[in-house]
């Protein structure tokens, strides 16, 4: 029996167990790691919600709440709808190319149906909720503003269609989650026609 | 010491056996008896072992508060409010606790100037320097969880700010976000987590990196304000010639910070515990609401000069991970201090104008960010934090250049002191 130590036999001995035990020690930490997503409670209760529209006034606001966030349903006025166009040279995104929405709200408008804006009341910054501010001129904000949402957090300007203004801390639109029309005065929040039906 | 230890062990007594199972005297001896501090410490030496008395305050006052506290999105406002109300003297451990929090952050702030002052950071103290950084990090990930626990409106948008912060990280921020929530949004779920971190994760890391600062510390020996090394002149024992032993000679000098430090702190809890709202923010009397953002929000005042960068870089390119970035980037460039600063001498005692210059602009420049964070983003607030933005900046990044352009006066072979 030989005294001398086979020291390539022992590193490849200690490398091959090093490297078992980090095998194992991903697998034990992958647990851990996974029970911090959302829950099976969580997830159920993200699930759609149904908002009432047909009592709205026109160029009044609605507030729910899904999956924590509040979404704002705008009635909006001719007038109101008017100045969307007036709008669009101070936009940083006018067509929303850089925002989130579903496809069928990539318009001037953002909605399904013109008058009715359904939108995440979020600023796009840091997910503060931005304040209505409809009427043009409003001090509050400044003595040119074309009337929008103003976020107090961190002052980015939207107009009525939540389109983020050139110059503020804010880089992109307003987000539309995925909605649908169950009937005229009935919206679906949460899940678009296509795949609700 | 071989000697010294057998001899403990052969002694009598309840010590002796101690000492011949654990190495008792021999630790007290290192840390405390026979540790050498340098005898010219001044009055800014004493922050270090305050914040570890304000540590001891949060774990004392966090441990009787955990025990009436519920951390559960639908009673963690009342029984903030019970602790407050019908436990006995709950309000003064409470108070206790949010002061603490403040302190905290004052005492290591202090602690922080101190040593970018008399150059502490630099060799052989780059790990003490690290360690204490880590520490630094360690405590704002402590403030920030805590702050959400009394789930007030201040809070969850405080929280829901702090977390969008990790979203805006390209590709995988969204899930990431979602991931650190566990939920779509800030709710119970999240406020849960947030709790178990506060109270055993963060605290644990807290309390083994605040043993390793003190281990590195006295491996190395501590700095002093003339910024020379006290071991190169040591008496026929090995006990540098300029060195005390901290105990008793600091400790009875700590003791009377402390008592000092005391009188401001009670000050503050008993006449002030919300100090005008800079340590308990008004808006955080109302309870968490998802669906209304407070007026104006901002956090507390220790993270203000890093949340007025975030908010002084506007977005470009579709994003605004950018304003991140920079906020991230100013804590961490303190992490490369020791390697940033190039200059011969350590203290500013014996640096020439520059330096005096850059660190009084860098003092002003984290104060006057700090204000511009609790203000609303109008009116000369952006632009002020832009300025201030790239002088916080520039006393960094340029401090490879303006540190070894600037003169030095010649150092002293001993510290010099003055009998009292």
């Amino acid at each position: 029996m030989s005294e001398e130590v086979d020291q390539g036999r022992r590193r490849l001995l200690t490398t091959a167990t090093a490297l078992t035990g980090a095998v194992g020690a991903v697998f034990v930490a992958t647990p851990f790691l996974a029970s911090w997503k959302p829950s099976a409670r969580a997830k159920a209760m993200g699930a759609p919600v149904e908002i009432d529209v047909s009592k709205l006034e026109p160029g009044a606001m609605l507030k729910v709440e899904w999956r924590g966030k509040p979404v704002w349903v705008v009635r909006r006025t001719p007038a109101m709808l008017k100045q969307l166009e007036s709008a669009v040279p101070y936009l940083l995104d006018p067509n929303s190319d850089g925002s989130v929405q579903p496809s069928y709200a990539k318009n001037d408008a953002r909605a399904l149906k013109p008058e009715y804006l359904v939108m995440l009341g979020v600023c796009t910054h840091l997910g503060c909720s931005p304040l209505a501010k409809f009427d043009a001129g409003d001090v509050t904000v400044s003595a040119d503003w074309p009337g929008g949402f103003y976020c107090p957090c961190h002052g980015s300007k939207y107009d009525l269609s939540g389109r983020v203004f050139k110059g503020a801390p804010a880089p992109s639109n307003m987000t539309v989650p995925p909605y649908s029309f169950l009937s005229d005065g009935k919206i679906l929040v949460g899940a678009d026609g296509a795949a609700s039906a | 010491m071989a000697i010294e230890n057998s001899g403990n062990a052969q002694g009598r007594g309840l010590r002796a056996w101690i000492n011949a199972r654990f190495p008792l005297d021999t630790m007290l001896k290192e840390h405390v008896t026979e540790y050498y501090a340098p005898k010219n410490f001044n009055l800014w030496y004493v922050f270090g072992v305050l914040s570890l008395v304000v540590l001891v305050n949060q774990l004392v006052t966090g441990i009787f508060l955990t025990m009436s506290y519920k951390p559960s999105a639908a009673d963690a406002f009342a029984s903030v409010e019970y602790i407050m109300r019908d436990v006995d003297w709950g309000w003064l451990i409470r108070y206790m606790h949010s002061t603490g929090a403040s302190a905290f952050f004052i005492v290591v702030y202090l602690h922080m100037f101190r040593a970018l002052m008399y150059g502490s950071y630099r060799a052989p103290r780059e790990l003490l320097w690290i360690f204490g950084m880590l520490i630094y990090l360690a405590l704002m990930a402590e403030a920030f969880m805590g702050y959400l626990l009394p789930w007030g409106n201040m809070s969850y948008w405080g929280a829901q700010v702090i977390v969008s912060l990790f979203g805006t990280i390209p590709v995988i921020g969204d899930s990431l976000a979602e991931w650190i929530k566990g939920d779509y949004f800030i709710s119970d779920i999240t406020l849960n987590r947030f709790f178990s971190l506060h109270v055993i994760a963060i605290p644990l890391i807290l309390v083994f990196l605040v043993v390793a600062h003190i281990l590195a510390l006295h491996e190395v020996g501590s700095n002093n304000p003339d910024g020379i090394e006290i071991k190169k002149h040591k008496d026929a024992r090995g006990i540098p010639l300029d060195g005390v032993a901290f105990h008793p000679y600091y400790t009875v000098k700590d003791l009377f910070a402390l008592g000092i430090f005391l009188v401001a702190f009670c000050a503050v809890i008993f006449f002030a515990p919300t100090f005008g709202g800079l340590f308990l923010e008004s808006p955080n009397f109302d309870p968490a609401n998802p669906m209304q953002t407070p007026p104006h929000i901002a956090p507390v005042w220790y993270f203000t000069p890093f949340y007025a960068m975030l908010r002084a870089v506007p977005s470009f390119l579709g994003t605004q991970v950018w304003g991140v970035l920079v906020m991230f980037g100013a804590i961490a460039l303190l992490f490369f201090l020791p390697w940033l600063d190039r200059s011969p001498v350590k203290s500013i005692r014996y640096k020439g104008p520059i330096t005096k210059a850059a660190l009084a602009l860098l003092a002003v420049s984290f104060v006057v960010l700090g204000y511009c964070g609790m203000r609303p983003p109008q009116g000369i607030y952006p632009l002020l934090a832009r300025i201030f933005t790239g002088v916080y900046f520039a006393f960094f990044l340029l401090m490879p250049w303006w540190s070894r352009l600037d003169s030095t006066k010649p150092v002293p072979d001993r510290v010099t002191s003055h009998a009292h």
